[in-house]
Formats: C-alpha cells, sequence, structure tokens
C-alpha cells in the first residue's frame, strides 16, 4: 500500500492555486482541460470570422467589408480552426484520455506537455493581432493568401504573412512536443498485459496521427521559414525570377498538407468506434482490421499531395500517379466504414447524444469521403478545382469528420471529466440543429461548385443569389446552435445529476474503471489487462 | 513497507529516465524531417531537370554539333512572352510560331520596349508546355541566360537561337514556350 501513501503526500504539497495552478501545471488532465477549453474559445472565434464570410455572400456584390478584408478572414478562419480548434481538441482528447485508457499515472513527459499548451495562446494572438495593429494604422491587416500561403501573393504580402508564419512555427513546436509525449506515452506507460494490439482505438490512432505530425510539421515549419527568407532575407526559393520555382512550395505545402488532413481526423477514427461499440452494446468489430487500416491511411496519405493542385501542371504520369493513389486511399477507409457499420449491426442500441453524433457523422463524413473522390479524378478536377465543390467537400470531412466528431467525444466523455451528466434534452437539440443547418449549409455549396462558382472570392454572379442566402442562413444558424452546446458544457461542469463511474451502461475501457471525476492522480494502483 | 516504497521509487525513476532516453531519440527524428525538408529543395529541382517537371528548360547553351535533322517529323513552336508587375517593359515574339523539323536551327526574334524613363533590368524565365518537351528544347544562344538592361524608351530586339532534340518525344507536335520578364533581382544585398 506503499504507492497509495506517497500520492496521497504529493497531494497535499506543491498544489498551487488560481492562476498559478493552470500555468505551472504538469497534470494530464489540468492539461487537457486547458486545450480543450482553448480549443472551443477559438472554435467559436473562427466561427465568427466565417459568420462576417457568409453575411458577405448573402448578397452578390460588396456590402459589408473590402475584398483585402475578407481575404483576410478566409485565410485565418482556416488556420484558426484547423491549427487552433481542432488539433488542439484532438490533443486535448489524448492528454485527457490516454493515460485513463492505457492504465498510466499521468503522460510520459509532464513539463513537455505544459510546455506544449502554453505555446498555443500566443500563437493564436500572432495569428489575430495584425487585425487589431491595423485599427491602429499598423500594417495592412491579418495574412490574406489563405491558408495556403502559396507564393508569390504570401511573397508580396504585408505583415500579416509574417505574424502568420511565426504562428505556424509556434503551433508546430507545440504539436510536435505533443507528439513526442504521446508517442513516449503509449511505448513506455502501457499497463501491465497491454500489448500494442490491446491498446484501444483513441490511442491507436493518436500513435499514428503523432508520427505523422513529427514527420511532417517539420517540411511545414522549413517551407514557411523558406517563405520568410524570401520576403526578407534576398532568398529565391520560390521566386522565379531568382531561379526558384512557386510550383515547388505547393510541393512542400501540400506534402504537409495532405497529412494533415489525416493528423485531424485519426483520432477521431479512434473514438468513434469506442463509442459505436458503447452504445450498440457488443464488442468493436474488426479491431485488427481497423488498426491496419489506419496504418495503411497513414502511410499513404504521405505519398498523395499533389492532387490539390492537377491544375497547376504537370506530366500525364505523374497525374495518373496521383489520382490512383489519392484513390487507392478510399480502400482502407471503406474498411474502416465496414467496421464502423458491423460494430452497430444487431446491436442493442440506443441513442444518447453521443451515438447521435457518431452515427451522424459516419454518414457526413461519408458523403466528404465520396465527394473527394470525384475531386481526386483528374478529368473531373479540372472543373471542380478552386470552385466552391471543393469548400463544400472539405466541411463535410472537417466540420462534420472532425468538428462534429469531436463533439461526439465531448459528450462521450464529459460525464467522466466533470463527475456531472449534461442535458441529455438539450444535448439532442443541439445535434439536429447542428446537423440539419450542417446540411443546409454545405449541399447548396456543392450545387454552387458544379455551376462554377470559385472559392475565396468576396462577390459572385447574380445567378449564384437563392443559393448562397440559404447557406448563409443556414450557416447563422450553424453558427448560434453551438451556444447550446457551449452552455451544456458550462452548466455540466458547474453541476447536474451525479454520474455514476461507469456512465454508459455499455462502457468498455479501463477510463471507466475510475471513479468520475477520476481523481487528481489517476490509477495510484496501476491495473492490469489480461 | 520501506522496501516496497524504495521498490516502487526505483521502479518510477527508471521509467522517468526511459521516456527521457525514447523523447530524445524522438528528437532525432524531428531532425531527421528537418533535414528532409530542406534536402527537399535540391531534390526538387533534381527531378525538374531530369523530367522537365515544371516546364523548366536548360538555360545554359547547347552546342550546336552533334543534333542530326529529323526529317520524318515536324514540330510546331509557339512563343508567348509576358512581363511580371513591377517591370514597365512591352515584350513580345515578333513571330507567334514556327515550325520546324527537329535537330533543324531556327532563329526567331523577341522585341522588348522600356516604357519608362528610367533605365530597368529584366530578367527572363522561361516555361515550356507540355512539360515532357521541356529538356528537349536546346538553346544555342538566349537573351534570357542574363539578365537585359533597357534605358528608358529604348527598344531592343531580343535573338534566341535554338533547336528542338530529335529525343523529343514523338507523340508532342506542338510545343510552347513562354518568356516572362521579371524586375531583375538584385545581386546580393
Amino acid at each position: 500500500m506503499s504507492t497509495t501513501t506517497i500520492t496521497h503526500d504529493e497531494e497535499h504539497h506543491d498544489h498551487p492555486t488560481g492562476i498559478m495552478r493552470w500555468l505551472t501545471t504538469t497534470n494530464h488532465k489540468d492539461i487537457g482541460t486547458m486545450y480543450l477549453t482553448f480549443s472551443l474559445i477559438m472554435f467559436l472565434v473562427g466561427g465568427a470570422m466565417v459568420l462576417g464570410i457568409r453575411a458577405e455572400l448573402f448578397q452578390p456584390g460588396l456590402q459589408l467589408m473590402k475584398p483585402e478584408f475578407y481575404n483576410q478572414l478566409i485565410g485565418v478562419h482556416a488556420l484558426i480552426m484547423i491549427f487552433s480548434a481542432l488539433m488542439p481538441a484532438a490533443t486535448g482528447f489524448a492528454n485527457w484520455m490516454i493515460p485513463l485508457q492505457i492504465g498510466a499515472p499521468d503522460m510520459a513527459l509532464p513539463r513537455l506537455n505544459n510546455w506544449g499548451f502554453w505555446l498555443l495562446p500566443p500563437s493564436a494572438i500572432l495569428l489575430t493581432l495584425p487585425f487589431t495593429l491595423a485599427l491602429f494604422g499598423i500594417g495592412d491587416g491579418a495574412i490574406a493568401t489563405g491558408w495556403t500561403f502559396y507564393p508569390p501573393l504570401s511573397v508580396q504580402g504585408g505583415i500579416g504573412v509574417d505574424f502568420a508564419i511565426f504562428a505556424v512555427h509556434l503551433l508546430g513546436i507545440s504539436s510536435v512536443m505533443g507528439s513526442i509525449n504521446i508517442i513516449v506515452t503509449l511505448f513506455n506507460m502501457r499497463a501491465p498485459g497491454m500489448t500494442l494490439m490491446k491498446m484501444p482505438m483513441f490511442a491507436w490512432g493518436w500513435l499514428i496521427t503523432a508520427f505523422l505530425l513529427v514527420a511532417t510539421i517539420p517540411v511545414l515549419a522549413g517551407a514557411v521559414t523558406m517563405l520568410l527568407t524570401d520576403r526578407h532575407f534576398g532568398t529565391h526559393f520560390f521566386s522565379a525570377a531568382g531561379g526558384g520555382d512557386p510550383i515547388m512550395f505547393q510541393h512542400l505545402f501540400w506534402f504537409f498538407g495532405h497529412p494533415e488532413v489525416y493528423i485531424l481526423l485519426l483520432p477521431v477514427w479512434g473514438f468513434i468506434p469506442q463509442i459505436l461499440q458503447t452504445f450498440s452494446r457488443k464488442p468493436m468489430y474488426g479491431y485488427k482490421a481497423q488498426v491496419y487500416s489506419l496504418w495503411a491511411i497513414g502511410a499513404l496519405s504521405v505519398v498523395v499531395w499533389a492532387h490539390h493542385f492537377f491544375t497547376a501542371g504537370m506530366p500525364v504520369p505523374a497525374l495518373l500517379y496521383f489520382m490512383y493513389s489519392t484513390m487507392a486511399i478510399s480502400l482502407p477507409l471503406a474498411v474502416l466504414f465496414f467496421c464502423w457499420i458491423k460494430t452497430m449491426w444487431r446491436g442493442s442500441m440506443t441513442f444518447e447524444t453521443p451515438m447521435l453524433f457518431a452515427v451522424g457523422w459516419i454518414i457526413l463524413f461519408g458523403i466528404g469521403g465520396l465527394t473527394g473522390l470525384v475531386l481526386a479524378d483528374v478529368a473531373a478536377d479540372a472543373q471542380y478545382h478552386n470552385s466552391y465543390f471543393v469548400v463544400a467537400h472539405f466541411h463535410y470531412t472537417l466540420f462534420a469528420g472532425g468538428i462534429m466528431g469531436i463533439m461526439a467525444g465531448v459528450y462521450y466523455w464529459l460525464p467522466k471529466m466533470t463527475g456531472h451528466m449534461y442535458n441529455e434534452k438539450l444535448g439532442k437539440v443541439h445535434f439536429w440543429l447542428t446537423a440539419i443547418a450542417f446540411n443546409m449549409t454545405f449541399i447548396p455549396q456543392f450545387f454552387l461548385g458544379l455551376a462554377g462558382m470559385p472559392r475565396r472570392i468576396p462577390d459572385y454572379a447574380i445567378q449564384f443569389t437563392e443559393f448562397n442566402e440559404i447557406s448563409t442562413i443556414a450557416a447563422f444558424a450553424l453558427g448560434f446552435s453551438q451556444l447550446l452546446f457551449v452552455y451544456n458544457i458550462v452548466m455540466c461542469v458547474k453541476g447536474g445529476k451525479k454520474a455514476t463511474d461507469k456512465v454508459w451502461e455499455g462502457a468498455v475501457g479501463l477510463e471507466w474503471t475510475l471513479s468520475s471525476p477520476p481523481p487528481y492522480h489517476s490509477f495510484t494502483e496501476q491495473p492490469t489487462v489480461n | 513497507m520501506s522496501v516496497e516504497s524504495n521498490e516502487a521509487e526505483i521502479a518510477s525513476s527508471k521509467l522517468k529516465l526511459a521516456n527521457k532516453k525514447l523523447g530524445l531519440k524522438m528528437l532525432w527524428f524531428v531532425a531527421g524531417a528537418i533535414a528532409f525538408s530542406i534536402a527537399l529543395v535540391p531534390f526538387y529541382n533534381l527531378m525538374c531537370s531530369i523530367t522537365g517537371l515544371n516546364g523548366k528548360t536548360d538555360n545554359s547553351a547547347s552546342s550546336i554539333a552533334k543534333a542530326k535533322v529529323d526529317n520524318t517529323r515536324l514540330v510546331t513552336v509557339e512563343f508567348v512572352g509576358s512581363v511580371m508587375s513591377g517591370l514597365g517593359w512591352n515584350f513580345y515574339p515578333k513571330q507567334s510560331s514556327i515550325t520546324l523539323h527537329p535537330g533543324q536551327i531556327a532563329t526567331v526574334l523577341f522585341e522588348a520596349k522600356n516604357i519608362t524613363s528610367q533605365e530597368l533590368a529584366g530578367q527572363a524565365v522561361p516555361s515550356v508546355t507540355p512539360g515532357e518537351g521541356a529538356v528537349n528544347l536546346k538553346k544555342i544562344e538566349c537573351f534570357c541566360f542574363q539578365k537585359q538592361t533597357l534605358k528608358g524608351g529604348e527598344v531592343k530586339e531580343m535573338p534566341l537561337r535554338f533547336f528542338i532534340d530529335p529525343a523529343l518525344p514523338p507523340e508532342v507536335k506542338v510545343m510552347t514556350l513562354s518568356y516572362s520578364f521579371f524586375p531583375a533581382v538584385e545581386e546580393k544585398k
């Protein structure tokens, strides 16, 4: 019983309170909470920006803002949603749940963990500060190139580009540190008896994500650093006049950018099967097949990047290679879809909020995946490239596939994290509002894209008006529905019905063996897995 | 009790050490990824010069001697001239296209005019479509080999002497050679 005495002592000394608790904490749950809170705040900030974009697109012509400002909103919306909302949410879950799921007392490198989080707020400030500076006449606002930083525009752009480059540096360092921490935790800290092939699916999803991050974030960091030296130190990596090549940036960027898509999604593919299994009350189908598929997707994701710029000009053999390799990803993904559906098959299913989100997620993410196959077709892509079809497609994968998946996770684990049940009725209302408003926002955009409306332009031809109006109204409904989500979370943190340790009837896994909320130091006695 | 707690402490400090070790090993992984990202630049340029992936032509003078004229087929070469923003020039090819046998040497003229009153230096950057043919376009003499300087209002004819390597893939029948004049880059600040 000596282990309990030791931890008991620790709980009494060096336990700062107030702001210092959060600044100096090395506790995985505190850090996880900070990640998730930061993510939620930035989700609202990024959402507010996109409402500005949709408001401008409500009618053709320019009503609310100058095109320059519109372009800034678009770029910063994307950077915030990807790097400050989705990625921190996944990392937050990793911090909270991976130690609990694998029976570890904490993350392997707690100080690194703290540092990893505290790099995020400065990076968010760097991203948004140019907006404020422009109000005082300094610079001409935030980055206006879109999130892709394509030169030559990004070489010519104002100080917003520099701010964004440094923000990406910080974000990159933060996520590489987070990834190293997760890899080390998963390799060294598993409970006795838990072999790699007994790890929960969420841990598998994150292990592959972490390797992808470590391998590709440095490439992004390298590319934006070259951009920085092109801008200020007289190099010509991307300037054709100096012997460089702007297309090279696209290769470097998407070498990171395509794996990034899977970085955002793999953690979700990890915990969705766990949610499905919980509410279907039967074991996960095809655990091994899912693990191998995750690996296959992770490996393929780094060799398909050029499908993002088919129209930039490429020899036909290269076009064919990138088309076929991209389409090949749909095979392991189809295996995953099959396993998810088969997990539910003939289960005794109930539809609590997490399950609603998970099932809705399968359908909507499926649409995102299938429209991606259309875009991967070189011949079709010539029409769809840079159109609203692309916008609709990646919002189906990243809003439905990413954020709605994360929401499923939030509702699933919130009772475990807070010790209280959330308001089930409000959760269901939130799901239905989100799902309906989401589809109403983005289905019209598929048709707008097919009809030829280009993305990233604040104005459009009048024949696109009606669909844009529908899309804008629905986008506002979607945005304001999220306030329900925030309200539900806040009320759940403050109080509510006590949650049991197991929370869900069919819950499986070590995290449900602890009390709700778990003690500050989890697993004072190491569990063993048979 | 104390023996047990000692053992637990030893185990936990061992684990800490192992974590640190693996963490540092992962840093090597990151360092490798950074090195890889830098190595991608020369690798990309190498790939382009081998395959003509980005339509870049060999920007040094080729010797005339060896090429034999392939009289069995004709290739049409179209010319495009453009000026990038920041350079106050007009620039266009004096003939829009030429049809010739591979191996045959041709000379075409481009005309540039400085429409400002200041002296301006420009650098022409070539690009060939389709990229498969880029490596087969051999230049003997070209205004693009070095930067060109025009005084205010000056008009200059710029010659290009080139031939098509007979090794050109047979499916390429029409090629477009585009020159874009960029403001010349200042040498080393």
